[in-house]
């Protein structure tokens, strides 16, 4: 993996330093938190299906939200960001308490999500996915739409950063093709980039190696880290372990809805209620004629 | 079988009164659904208030036509929040399901004997609605007819004013769907976690496109009282909204021009074959049809045109067939 020559740099180098002190425990505080959540619950029916106790994410660092399928890590995107309501919880992002905010207002304050099924709005052009991104146009506006003079320049100014992006993410032959005829690779590039259009202080990735070929996903790797440098925090939800190892500066687990470990990469993988979480306690108990550890393990 | 006759009077409704106003519905229904994908079900609710709203204040209170047509707005515009406010932060189908609903109480509300005295009850209104602006006529006195166009010097007023509204609303649509405005209601068509996800008050969008569809349905009604001078509260029925949306779908939904191809292509089948079958069961070539029956037999031809049009070119007249062959969600 060519992750040392990377995160060398400065800003990672930075985030880096500043979580080295930190203990590895679930819950414990950051230097400087971008996000706290406090008692984050979410109950579907008689299930709950989060329940976060306390949890900082670092300011500038890739921190990696993993679990194993239904430890809820989408749900609590979900909650975090406003697009589901939550049962009980406050969270504040850069100090200012935002728990119940309305999903387009947290985005328009710096915290922009993407979505584990890709939202690339396909009948529209790649270009016009990527202007839809940009923040505070006037020509946004009802009546000042109807009067091209009032946004024409705007409208430039937003193009020539929506071609930067796309050049960087390697889309710029595909600008006038509609979103649907991308591959499903390219949809997740495109978000990310449409994502990246509204400048986010937070960007929050849902799975966003899900689907994607082995080649992209190198280069999609390469693209996390380069928000990094341009002082982004990165928060993400993963399963692939290959690539939470290679690039995230935080590792945060959660199982069953609440976070049980927290920590560098290299001291996650090896906490014992990690390995417990993904494979079950008795994973490696010998396999009894009464057949108990069998069942246990299927809860 | 007189030939000149079913194309002159075909030509005539192709492009006539009942053909703008359609045309106004249609146009109201391409922001709405076309462009926002909000399901309104019940526009007849909003023409309705556009002719009851010029009706009352024109007859029963005795003001200007003018002020008229701005209280006309205006109702359209409370409409569009009264129905909006509660069903937009929903699913699509739930705005569907208030509108239709809505539409036929408007309907029975506005023929109930209760309002008699201000709404006409099932009367309706009638009187000089549209004096004010029938004073405006600047066509000579002594108009007789245009050479193949049989309208009257009233009605011609009406249909060169009608078809400058029709233009002025399409070219506002026009400028409309192709600013950033446009693209955002088109992101709301397609996905609108994505449009939230990007800081767009999709609420507050999805509200201008309902209250923009709802005001120009309005002005079809307003058009309506103005040219009949007079306000049927059961012309209102919701086929009224499915003819509406007939001829979007012919036209090509999301198409700027589609309501108005749509609109005389639909009264040119309608018409077309009604003065087509009657004359043909006049001069004795159809014996098993009776006169009676022309009605009817051309809504069937126009359903079948309709199921046709959907197997073999779903995106209507003018629609870009590359859109719709690709996977929206």
């Amino acid at each position: 993996m060519p992750s040392d020559s990377v995160t060398s740099s400065s800003l990672a180098a930075k985030a880096k330093e500043a979580l080295a002190t930190v203990d590895a425990r679930p819950g414990v505080s950051k230097p400087d938190p971008i996000l706290i959540a406090d008692h984050v619950t979410r109950r579907f029916g008689g299930l709950t299906a989060v329940n976060v106790e306390h949890v900082e994410i670092q300011r500038g660092a890739i921190t990696a939200l993993i679990g194993p399928n239904g430890a809820g890590k989408t749900t609590f995107f979900n909650l975090i960001t406003g697009f589901d309501d939550a049962d009980e919880g406050k969270w504040t992002f850069n100090g200012r308490q935002v728990s119940g905010m309305a999903p387009y207002r947290l985005a328009r304050i710096g915290m922009v999500r993407t979505f584990q099924l890709t939202k690339a709005l396909s009948r529209m052009t790649v270009i016009d996915n990527m202007r839809l991104g940009a923040k505070h146009q006037t020509g946004e506006r009802f009546f000042a739409a109807i009067f091209p003079f009032l946004w024409n320049s705007q409208e430039k100014k937003i193009d020539q950063k929506s071609m930067g992006l796309l050049e960087r993410f390697n889309l710029h032959e595909k600008v006038a093709d509609f979103a649907g005829s991308l591959s499903g690779g390219q949809r997740k590039l495109l978000e990310m980039a449409r994502a990246l259009m509204a400048e986010p202080e937070l960007i929050m990735l849902d799975e966003p190696m899900a689907g994607v070929n082995p080649a992209l996903k190198q280069s999609l790797l390469g693209h996390i880290k380069s928000m990094r440098e341009e002082g982004t925090t990165v928060l993400f939800v993963e399963h692939d372990m290959d690539m939470v190892h290679d690039i995230s500066d935080w590792v945060i687990v959660m199982a069953q809805g609440s976070v049980i470990a927290e920590g560098p990469p290299d001291a996650v993988m090896k906490d014992q209620a990690v390995i417990d979480a993904y494979l079950g306690a008795h994973h490696d108990a010998q396999l009894t004629e009464s057949g108990q550890a069998l069942t246990e393990d299927g809860s | 079988m007189d030939w000149s006759f079913v194309l002159t009077q075909t030509l005539t409704q192709a492009i006539g009164i009942q053909a703008i106003i359609y045309c106004l519905a249609a146009i109201g229904l391409n922001v709405q659904f076309g462009y926002t994908g909000l399901l309104n079900f019940g526009q007849v609710a909003f023409v309705a208030a556009g002719s009851y709203a010029v009706g009352v204040i024109v007859l029963t209170f005795d003001l200007s036509l003018w002020l008229a047509i701005l209280v006309g707005i205006v109702v359209a515009t409370i409409i569009a929040l009264l129905l909006g406010i509660p069903t937009l932060r929903l699913r699509a189908d739930y705005l569907a399901i208030v509108t239709i609903a809505f539409s036929e109480l408007v309907r029975l509300t506005v023929r109930s004997i209760a309002f008699k005295d201000v709404l006409g009850g099932a009367q309706g209104l009638n009187g000089k609605i549209g004096q004010d602006f029938h004073d405006t006529n600047p066509l000579p006195a002594d108009f007789q007819s245009l050479p193949v166009l049989s309208w009257t010097r009233q009605d011609l007023w009406v249909v060169i004013v009608g078809w400058i509204v029709v233009a002025l609303f399409t070219l506002l649509v026009w400028l409309l769907v192709r600013s950033p405005w446009g693209r955002i209601v088109k992101g709301i068509r397609e996905d609108e976690n994505a449009v939230v996800s990007l800081g767009k008050n999709v609420f507050a969008y999805k509200m201008q496109a309902l209250i923009l569809g709802g005001v120009i349905g309005a002005f079809g009604g307003i058009v309506w009282a103005i040219a009949k001078q007079s306000v049927q509260p059961d012309t209102f029925r919701p086929e009224f909204t499915f003819f509406a949306y007939t001829i979007l779908l012919l036209g090509g939904a999301a198409r700027v021009f589609g309501p108005i191809v749509g609109a005389i292509l639909f009264w040119i089948v309608l018409a077309g074959t009604g003065e087509f079958l009657g004359q043909a069961i006049q001069a004795g070539w159809i014996d098993f049809l009776q006169p009676t029956d022309v009605g009817n037999i051309r809504f069937v031809l126009m359903g079948s045109g309709l199921i046709a049009l959907m197997v073999f070119r779903p995106q209507g007249i003018f629609g870009d067939r590359r859109e719709l062959a690709l996977d929206a969600k």
